[in-house]
């Protein structure tokens, strides 16, 4: 292996997919008529601004058709410092645009000397939604949201994109995948504008937990395995992960209440 | 007609060793330190903006002295080399002694075959992972890098520039095992200044890699924290 250098010209700059794709470390998409099996985009992303900056939250089911194909996959990640990205559709090329666009942030840092703006980092994602196109137009559709702390502004901000890499900036909350219905509906109905981070966790996992009730491809808590949603929060301080003993609590909490007011009767009936 | 002219293979190359000799020695020079929190970078540079220390990878540092254009064209470089290998890979495969002997190919391969041999020295640093269950702590490396392709490791020390002797023997007459931040950085820039001056945190670029940092260790320290460290110590 040899360093990568290039003519002045001819210079990738601190773009990283473009370099991986000039050393051939990136797969060209394969073409052809797409699979001809199912490919299922089964989940429920959301996203909300608060006080400090936004809460993310994703569900951890991944589906194959009516398969359960793994209980614990991970839907929210860390985009850099200060952002965060999370992601519906085909599993396998959702994490690797994931990777790319990490990489994509740090090695612009790292060449450059200073980091993107919040709104540069959104571009860059809707660039390789919009690169995806081909391969979701097989069916391997990848939809994320892109959510950070712009540190310049001092605010949150979140942004919302379709499988063309169209890129829409949204004011409160946004929401992708499967059970995005229902789970915008409930963050709908229990927003508050400068609500604080205890209120807001809270709210993400109402809405994830009836985004479970009503849509089979959404994981609910699993108490018994003790595997919970990804919730993260970005302010000011960065991007951080709220631990699953915090998440078992507020949800021990949410499943009483709705024990106590919905109840049930004898033989599973409702009441 | 004129006799065609022979130079000797051996003048030729001291011709080319002087020549990036003197273009290293036009600019400041450069310490590089292990201390007892990681790796300690400070380099006099009154520059905030054309820096010569920088990241490269989670827990590998690049500095460089002399030609800026040069050494900064090698940081990219190894950017894009450590990115590349993480992305094709793990990123616990990415290791500070492939990037040096890419960089020490490459010197050296400018040196003996290219009109004009780089006016640089760069140092590649890397700091070990702390001692983890079973697992040892590693010692930290510092790869030092002429510009001929002279590849030299060291773990205590190094130092890069013009007056590098002069500077490493200040160094090692007060550098020990083991010290803290402030120390460190106290003994670095004591030795950058050498007897008749003092530098001022404003004149000094600081930054170290800390071994404690959960993924990207590399961490510059502003003129506050150097004063600041400069003051306690």
């Amino acid at each position: 292996m040899v360093l990568p250098t290039f003519q002045p010209g001819d210079d990738p700059g601190p773009d990283f997919a473009s370099l991986a794709r000039r050393v051939g470390a990136v797969a060209p998409h394969p073409g052809g008529t797409g699979p001809s099996f199912e490919v299922t985009h089964g989940t429920t992303c959301v996203a909300v601004r608060f006080a400090d900056g936004v809460v993310m939250a994703g569900d951890r089911r991944a589906t194959s058709g009516n398969l359960i194909s793994h209980r614990h996959i991970e839907k929210v990640f860390p985009a850099d410092r200060h952002s965060g990205v999370a992601i519906a559709g085909a599993a396998g090329p959702a994490v690797e645009m994931v990777r790319l666009f990490q990489l994509q942030l740090e090695h612009y840092e790292k060449v450059e000397g200073s980091p993107l703006s919040l709104e540069g980092k959104a571009n860059q994602l809707s660039q390789m939604v919009r690169n995806h196109l081909p391969a979701a137009m097989q069916g391997f559709v990848v939809v994320p949201i892109f959510a950070g702390f712009d540190t310049a502004r001092g605010t949150g901000r979140l942004y919302q994109y379709d499988a063309t890499g169209g890129r829409y900036e949204e004011l409160d909350f946004a929401s992708t995948g499967s059970g995005s219905l229902q789970a915008s509906t409930v963050v709908k109905l229990g927003y508050r504008p400068g609500a604080g981070r205890d209120e807001t966790v809270d709210l993400v996992l109402r809405a994830l937990f009836e985004a479970a009730d009503e849509d089979s491809a959404t994981g609910g808590p699993d108490l018994i395995r003790n595997i919970f949603p990804v919730v993260a929060t970005i302010t000011a301080e960065g991007f951080a992960r709220v631990d699953d003993a915090e998440l078992r609590a507020r949800f021990e909490t949410i499943v009483d209440g709705l024990q106590w007011e919905r109840g049930g009767v004898e033989g599973g009936g409702v009441a | 007609m004129t006799a065609p002219f022979y130079v000797s293979p051996e003048q030729l190359m001291k011709d080319r060793a002087d020549y990036a000799r003197k273009g290293i020695a036009r600019g400041r020079s450069l310490v590089a330190t292990v201390y007892e929190g990681g790796v300690l970078l400070c380099a006099e540079n009154p520059s905030r903006t054309l820096r010569k220390i920088s990241e490269i990878y989670d827990r590998i540092a690049f500095a460089g002295v002399g030609k800026y254009n040069e050494f900064d064209q090698l940081r990219i470089a190894g950017v894009r080399a450590a990115d590349l290998k993480g992305f094709s890979f793990s990123r616990e495969d990415v290791d500070a002694r492939t990037l040096a002997n890419q960089y020490a190919q490459m010197l050296g391969q400018v040196f003996t075959h290219e009109m004009k041999p780089m006016e640089v020295e760069i140092l590649v640093a890397e700091v070990a992972r702390g001692a983890s269950g079973d697992a040892p702590a590693a010692v930290d490396q510092l790869f030092h890098i002429r510009y001929d392709g002279t590849l030299v490791d060291q773990t205590d020390f190094a130092v890069l520039g013009g007056e590098a002797e002069a500077i490493s023997e200040r160094l090692g007459s007060s550098w020990t095992a083991g010290m803290d931040l402030g120390g460190a950085l106290t003994v670095a820039a004591g030795a950058l200044a050498g007897e008749e001056r003092t530098l001022a945190p404003a004149e000094l670029e600081v930054a170290v890699l800390d071994r404690s940092a959960p993924r990207r260790c590399f961490r510059r320290v502003e003129d506050d924290e150097v004063g600041a460290l400069l003051g306690s110590a």
